[in-house]
């Protein structure tokens, strides 16, 4: 008799320590949880302050045309920079008076290109990549892709550069 | 080998070479006074916390404030264009505030408490420090927006130096760059603000808390009274560090509730020829010892020019008898002075509280 109720004595026992053992890790559970939370409110806003001249520059980023006022008047044979968005661009009046348009940024490491009108090319003096000035094709050199070509079109307000 | 003895084995090494274990076994040790009065313990930690909050609000700060001719303009983008910009910078300001309350809170528990006795001395004098160096702070800190109030605030304060005597206008004129308050002004408050007084206060501050490491949590008299047997004490590892803990998160929420609810407000650009603003003040901090000098100079013997050198006078003998105080109420067989310290003590809060309120009171 006194066997059986020590035994009973000892099952409750174990019961009441897995008890407490699931109670303890519910409420570890539950408090590293509401830890997190409380983490995660203090750098949402630390986070997004850090990052609003992002915010900014992207908002400038999905620019899709610009109008260059007066552009129409650069001479043959000359080279216009200007901004696409946050990006520098170039707008060539070639002697043979094509008009092209193409981003700026080089596809190696991003360093802004020139444009050579003696040789009739485009050049990144970081590098020595050299891209054809007609159709961005990267001809010799480091970089891995030709430069984006952009749509240009002559209107009465200045020249119009839009994404192709 | 199994992760466990891979990480122990991770921990050997550092040891070794850091010594982990014993700096283990000395934390294991320290004990942390156990009384009717701890609660007062908690304030040093308090100003801590808010101390460090000062510290990454002041970086994020930092990385759009433009000191100089912009100044103005970058604290309007920083709170109005910025994303959370209006909460980081109300964070910091509501944080300088509570930071000197809870200093002050500090300030005079320890006083009472008569922690500032043998051999505790130097943690009295460096806590003096400390208190002046926030201080300037806060008065550095108060002009870098560059708004109406924050620039007759810093006209009206740099007016004060130039009461003493002989070297008072040069003394202000340094402090100025000018005869004027101008971008001049900014430019060396925000050096002061962000690379002097940071240079100054965190070493300061560290000789601080070392000190209160060395010498362990001071006792209340009321307890140093009690044979050792009946005195309680909880290890600091981890019962004492918990509740320090708890303490920071409790400062931490009420400091967000405040900076959300109550955002500082951004006033007019200064303009050197615009008139003050009615009902200007100082902040609350400086509200006391401003109204006291002001008083002093209205006393009838004390009027005019000499009327003002004399109160600076005696403001300072004020102030130079409550850092020295250690020197008079030396230890627990102090006996008389110990009482006239206490009564020294009552006086100085009630000053500080009559003045405040007769400041607020007479605002025009």
């Amino acid at each position: 008799m006194s066997d059986l109720r020590s035994s009973t004595l000892i099952v409750e026992d174990i019961a009441a320590e897995n008890g407490d053992r699931n109670t303890r890790r519910a409420f570890l559970a539950a408090a590293g949880a509401a830890g997190i939370c409380y983490t995660a409110a203090l750098a949402y806003p630390v986070y997004r302050y850090l990052a609003s001249p992002n915010e900014m520059a992207m908002s400038e980023t999905a620019v899709t045309e610009v109008t260059l006022k007066d552009a129409e008047k650069l001479p043959l044979g000359s080279v216009l920079m200007f901004k696409f968005g946050t990006r520098p661009a170039l707008l060539i009046h070639h002697e043979d008076g094509r008009w092209i348009s193409m981003t700026a940024v080089c596809t190696h490491l991003g360093c802004t290109v020139q444009y050579e009108p003696q040789a009739d090319r485009i050049h990144c003096s970081c590098h020595g990549g050299v891209y054809n000035a007609y159709t961005g094709a990267n001809v010799s050199g480091p970089p891995p892709k030709p430069l984006t070509l952009y749509k240009v079109s002559l209107n009465p307000d200045g020249v119009l550069v839009s994404r192709a | 080998m199994t992760s466990k003895s891979i990480s122990s084995s991770m921990y050997d090494w550092v040891d070794e070479r850091l010594g982990l274990s014993e700096l283990a076994a000395f934390a294991r040790h320290k004990t942390v006074p156990s009384h009717a009065q701890s609660f007062w313990y908690y304030w040093g930690g308090i100003s801590l916390f808010l101390f460090l909050v000062q510290c990454f609000t002041g970086v994020l700060l930092l990385v759009y404030y433009r000191p100089g001719a912009e100044a103005y303009e970058s604290v309007r983008q920083i709170t109005f264009v910025m994303n959370f910009g209006w909460l980081i910078r109300s964070a910091h300001s509501w944080s300088a505030n509570l930071m000197m309350f809870a200093v002050l809170v500090h300030m005079f528990s320890v006083y009472f408490m008569k922690a500032y006795r043998k051999p505790r001395e130097f943690g009295w004098l460096s806590g003096m420090a400390l208190l002046g160096l926030a201080s300037v702070f806060g008065f550095s800190g108060y002009l870098l927006p560059m708004d109406e109030l924050s620039y007759f605030a810093t006209k009206v304060g740099l007016q004060i130096p130039v009461a003493i005597p002989w070297i008072g206008p040069a003394i202000a004129t340094m402090l100025r760059g000018g005869p004027e308050v101008t971008e001049f002004t900014v430019q060396r408050f925000f050096a002061l603000h962000v690379v002097v007084l940071p240079a100054l206060f965190i070493p300061l501050l560290g000789f601080h808390l070392w000190l209160v490491q060395k010498h362990g949590n001071a006792l209340p008299p009321s307890e140093e009274a009690k044979p050792e047997s009946q005195r309680k004490s909880i290890p600091f590892m981890p019962s004492f560090l918990r509740k320090d803990l708890a303490m920071w998160i409790i400062s931490l929420n009420v400091l967000a509730l405040l900076a959300s609810v109550f955002p500082w407000a951004l006033g007019k650009q200064y303009d050197s020829l615009a008139p003050a603003p009615s009902g200007i003040h100082p902040e609350w901090y400086f509200m006391s010892p401003f109204e006291m000098l002001k008083l002093l100079g209205m006393i009838k013997w004390l009027q005019g020019e000499s009327g003002e050198i004399a109160g600076i006078l005696l403001f300072t003998l004020g102030i130079m008898l409550w850092i020295m105080i250690p020197f008079y109420d030396k230890d627990k067989e102090s006996g008389r002075r110990a009482r006239v310290a206490h009564y020294f003590g009552l006086v100085a809060i009630f000053a500080l509280l009559a003045t405040t309120v007769i400041g607020y009171w007479t605002i025009r």
